[in-house]
């Protein structure tokens, strides 16, 4: 079929679409328990976006999803499916840890670079053995790097438990970075300006550097000769063949980046927060991030944009919690895995009927 | 052929009548209005070129698509087909383009599949195999019952299609482009069968863009254009030169004006080349062949007898033994400098056969689409890492232009555009590097009968400034109006070599089926 829909339909409109979906769903689930669903959302809202504290805390979720959001979507553009962003974090917050425990660093500015360096190592790392596998033996990439996020996790808990636990302590952590490690938080940067803004949001310098990984896929995407290479191969792996695109050049180097992109979530958790590094720092981002690479369409504005929305529907769900007993962490859980299921999954649901409605549309007013 | 007048019964209703048949894929009208009658007991041929509406008008009638407006009738019953179980209970069979058979099975088994009675196989196998053994007798319809498919050749695969449709006692027999994968002399046997088949009182619809089977077999014929049916006549009437006037509603040559070729030094020259495929099964057989500056080699054959093999060692996607020289140059067959980046480099540009699978990506745009095998060409490049996206563009729209691509869009994608537009993209790109060797697979195939015309003639413009061509096409006509030599493929093989001025369709139609000079 040659008709197509006018973009801002496309990038626009279902992904509204869905999300009412979503809400009016999650909405006859508060009804359910005897809680009013209006209520529900102003609490949400307001919880995450109503005040500059709210907004400290979704920003700063926002960011860990943008990292791994964006490791989906590079990997999707070669048609790569890295179900593994949570081992890569997991991962790169080892590779931060070792970079800001290694060094006594004299300044944040310093230490940044490098420990990005480490994340990205770390996370590229760990993706590269699926890909590999993928690449050369054909072991199906879903099923590795889930595989490979079970092992992320052992490892962890076994490097945390003997290797890097601080001495003397029972907790598996390893010992408070060093000051000269410690990010800027919204608090410190908001303060040169003179700008008041609450201590406690852990919302830190990482949000800019998710900002620049945005444009930096972009960029990779759609302005570079490997960007180019990766869409083609992403949209026919014969065709890419036929140009000379090699595969396992591609399939490698896809991953590589978003292994990097994913392992770079932890400067926000590990090295812009908690300033250790904790068992289970990742906390479920990385599957989200595959949500919000769905939702964006694989592209870095949406995932922005989905990012965001997932930020607003952790911290709002956390002040929701907090405000409506009647509602469990559990019932929080439901409402994002419905937005995931109408965003993501069920994308074609509603897809196909609107697209023929603007056909009728179309050709009603030709 | 021998004239044949059909039947006529007084009163007789027609075997299909299709009154004020609409259908739109949103903006686009795929059939207008269709009014088409078929007699019972005839060959009924519908030609036009693609996209003219032919295969959605057969979709209709055979329940995969429903018709906006209109009535069906059934030996003047009106009928509604809402599914293909439908139209096999109205009496309706279909053969399709690409054969729907389950690879593994016997042809029993695949007559039966889908029409099994009852809960156990043993009844209907049984039947199946007395019946089976009736029509081949009746129809020249002669299969092993118990052949495995993948065994059985192409034209034996069809019959199976065909036995599957009688099997469900078809009265109504649809042919979706049934000789395009046929020898001709699988396509006479083929014709012998229609024939009998028809002379028992079966009504066939024969769908084709080769006007030469029409004149050969139809006692009717209707002409499809752009979603219209523009006419239907007695086969007897008309004449190939009118009916392509009628599908492209102007006048068009059939034939190409070229003039002499002026063979230069040799510019491919291939030694002993061997290709196995992953089962280990040798599709290329020591091949050695030659083709020079200024020269239109053409490699005719049966789809599937190595020239796929051939044109994908050229074009660097398929790995070989033995050897390639390029302008004297000895070139890498498998390991790294094999891929198709160095063979562009030597010089080689490669047209594949299947444009949609290798030659496009149909999501990107137009503009990509022609960066694309080229990418790394400094001209589309700022620098090591970034592309001159203006620049590609730029060359997009001039290459849209030399090629009459229509409509003139650089930033629609590739999908969006008909299979003579796609093509004249792959050949835009791939005839504007002013290639040393042009590989180039069935030129012409789904393209309309107007662009036919357009690129046979880029192709020749493109010798004539001193390129050696390889062609390879299944289509006789088009080897024999293009090339200046003709090497005919068989089971991998090169079975004989013919200077095309010296030859005919039936001399190498022999070949093609295997018969070499010294065996006939």
């Amino acid at each position: 079929m040659t008709a197509k829909m006018p973009k801002w339909a496309d990038v626009i409109l279902i992904p509204v679409i869905n999300l009412v979906l979503a809400f009016l769903v999650s909405g006859l689930v508060v009804l359910w328990i005897g809680e009013n669903p209006m209520e529900a959302l102003f609490i949400i809202l307001k919880g995450a976006v109503g005040s500059p504290y709210g907004w400290g805390y979704t920003l700063y979720y926002a960011t860990n999803f943008v990292f791994t959001g964006l490791a989906v979507a590079v990997a999707f553009h070669a048609k790569m499916f890295n179900i593994g962003g949570e081992g890569q974090a997991t991962l790169g917050g080892l590779g931060v840890a070792l970079v800001c425990l290694s060094v006594a660093w004299p300044h944040w500015l310093i230490a940044l670079p490098v420990a990005i360096i480490g994340a990205a190592l770390f996370g590229a790392g760990w993706a590269a053995i699926p890909a590999y596998l993928q690449a050369k033996r054909g072991s199906h990439i879903v099923i590795t790097t889930i595989m490979f996020n079970f092992i992320a996790s052992a490892l962890l808990v076994y490097l945390l438990v003997h290797v890097l636990k601080k001495p003397g302590q029972m907790a598996p952590e390893t010992d408070l970075f060093p000051p000269g490690t410690n990010l800027p938080t919204a608090h410190v940067m908001f303060g040169w300006f003179g700008i008041p803004f609450p201590k406690s949001p852990p919302l830190n310098v990482s949000f800019l550097l998710a900002l620049a990984a945005c444009l930096f896929v972009w960029l990779l995407i759609w302005r570079t000769r490997l960007g180019f290479a990766i869409r083609a191969f992403g949209h026919s792996e014969p065709a890419a063949i036929y140009a000379g695109i090699s595969p396992f050049r591609i399939m490698m180097v896809s991953m590589l980046i978003s292994g990097g992109l994913a392992g770079m979530m932890a400067i926000n958790t590990v090295m812009g927060e908690a300033e250790r590094l904790l068992i289970d720092a990742v906390q479920g981002a990385g599957f989200v991030g595959i949500a919000v690479a769905l939702m964006g369409r694989s592209h870095p504005v949406g995932v922005f944009l989905a990012a965001l929305l997932f930020g607003v529907l952790y911290q709002g769900g956390v002040e929701l919690e907090f405000e409506m007993p009647a509602v469990s962490r559990e019932m929080i859980l439901v409402i994002q895995a419905l937005v995931i299921l109408f965003t993501g999954a069920l994308d074609n649901m509603v897809r196909t009927p609107v697209q023929r409605i603007f056909l009728q549309f179309r050709t009603g007013s030709a | 052929m021998e004239e044949y007048i059909p039947a006529r019964r007084e009163n007789a209703a027609p075997a299909i009548e299709l009154k004020g048949i609409s259908k739109s894929f949103g903006p686009v009208h795929a059939n207008k209005d269709i009014y088409l009658s078929v007699h019972r007991g005839t060959i009924h041929g519908i030609v036009g070129e693609n996209g003219a509406g032919k295969s959605t008008l057969m979709s209709i009638l055979y329940g995969f698509y429903r018709a906006d407006a209109g009535e069906i009738f059934i030996n003047g019953e009106r009928t509604v087909i809402p599914d293909s179980q439908a139209a096999i209970r109205a009496g309706i069979g279909m053969v399709h383009q690409h054969f729907k058979l389950v690879q593994n099975f016997s042809v029993l088994e695949n007559v039966v599949l889908g029409a099994e009675e009852g809960m156990l196989l043993r009844p209907s196998l049984d039947k199946a195999r007395s019946l089976l053994n009736q029509l081949a007798s009746e129809y020249e319809l002669n299969v092993n019952p118990d052949a495995i498919i993948e065994d059985l050749s192409v034209g034996h695969q069809q019959r199976v299609e065909i036995l599957k449709a009688l099997y469900r006692q078809a009265d109504i027999l649809i042919l979706d482009e049934p000789t395009g994968v046929l020898t001709p002399s699988e396509a006479d046997h083929l014709f012998r069968i229609l024939n009998s088949l028809r002379d028992q009182g079966k009504t066939i619809i024969l769908i084709t863009h080769k006007l030469r089977e029409i004149m050969a077999v139809t006692q009717t014929v209707s002409v499809m254009r752009q979603g219209e049916m523009t006419a239907t006549v007695q086969t007897r009437d008309t004449n190939p030169q009118q009916l392509a006037e009628l599908m492209v509603g102007r006048k068009v040559l059939l034939r190409v004006e070229k003039g002499q070729a002026n063979p230069g030094r040799e510019v491919l020259e291939v030694d002993d080349l061997c290709v196995s495929d992953e089962r280990g099964v040798q599709t290329l057989k020591n091949i050695s062949l030659k083709v020079c500056r200024g020269e239109i080699l053409g490699i005719a054959g049966v789809a599937g007898n190595g020239q796929t093999e051939l044109l994908e060692v050229l074009g660097g996607i398929t790995e070989a033994t033995g050897s390639i020289r390029i302008n004297g140059q000895e070139i890498m067959c498998s390991g790294p400098g094999s891929d198709a980046q160095s063979r562009r480099a030597c010089g080689v540009a490669h047209v594949p056969e299947d444009r949609q699978r290798l030659g496009l990506i149909m999501e990107f745009a137009v503009w990509e689409n022609i960066a694309f095998g080229y990418h790394h060409e400094p001209e589309y490049n700022l620098n090591r890492i970034f592309m001159d996206n203006p620049a590609i563009l730029a060359a997009t729209e001039e290459g849209m232009k030399r090629f009459d691509v229509r409509p003139a869009l650089p930033d629609s994608q590739a999908r969006n555009f008909s299979g003579g537009n796609q093509q004249k993209i792959v050949l835009a790109r791939e005839i504007d590097r002013n290639p040393d060797l042009l590989v180039v697979g069935q030129p012409t195939r789904g393209v309309d009968i107007g662009a036919i015309e357009f690129i046979h003639q880029r192709i020749i413009d493109l010798r004539d400034a001193g390129a050696a061509i390889l062609l390879v096409s299944v289509e006789l006509d088009e080897i024999l109006s293009l090339s200046d030599r003709v090497i005919v493929m068989f089971d991998g093989r090169l079975i004989g070599e013919r200077i095309t001025s010296e030859t005919d369709e039936r001399d190498l139609g022999l070949l093609m089926a295997g018969v070499t000079g010294e065996a006939a």
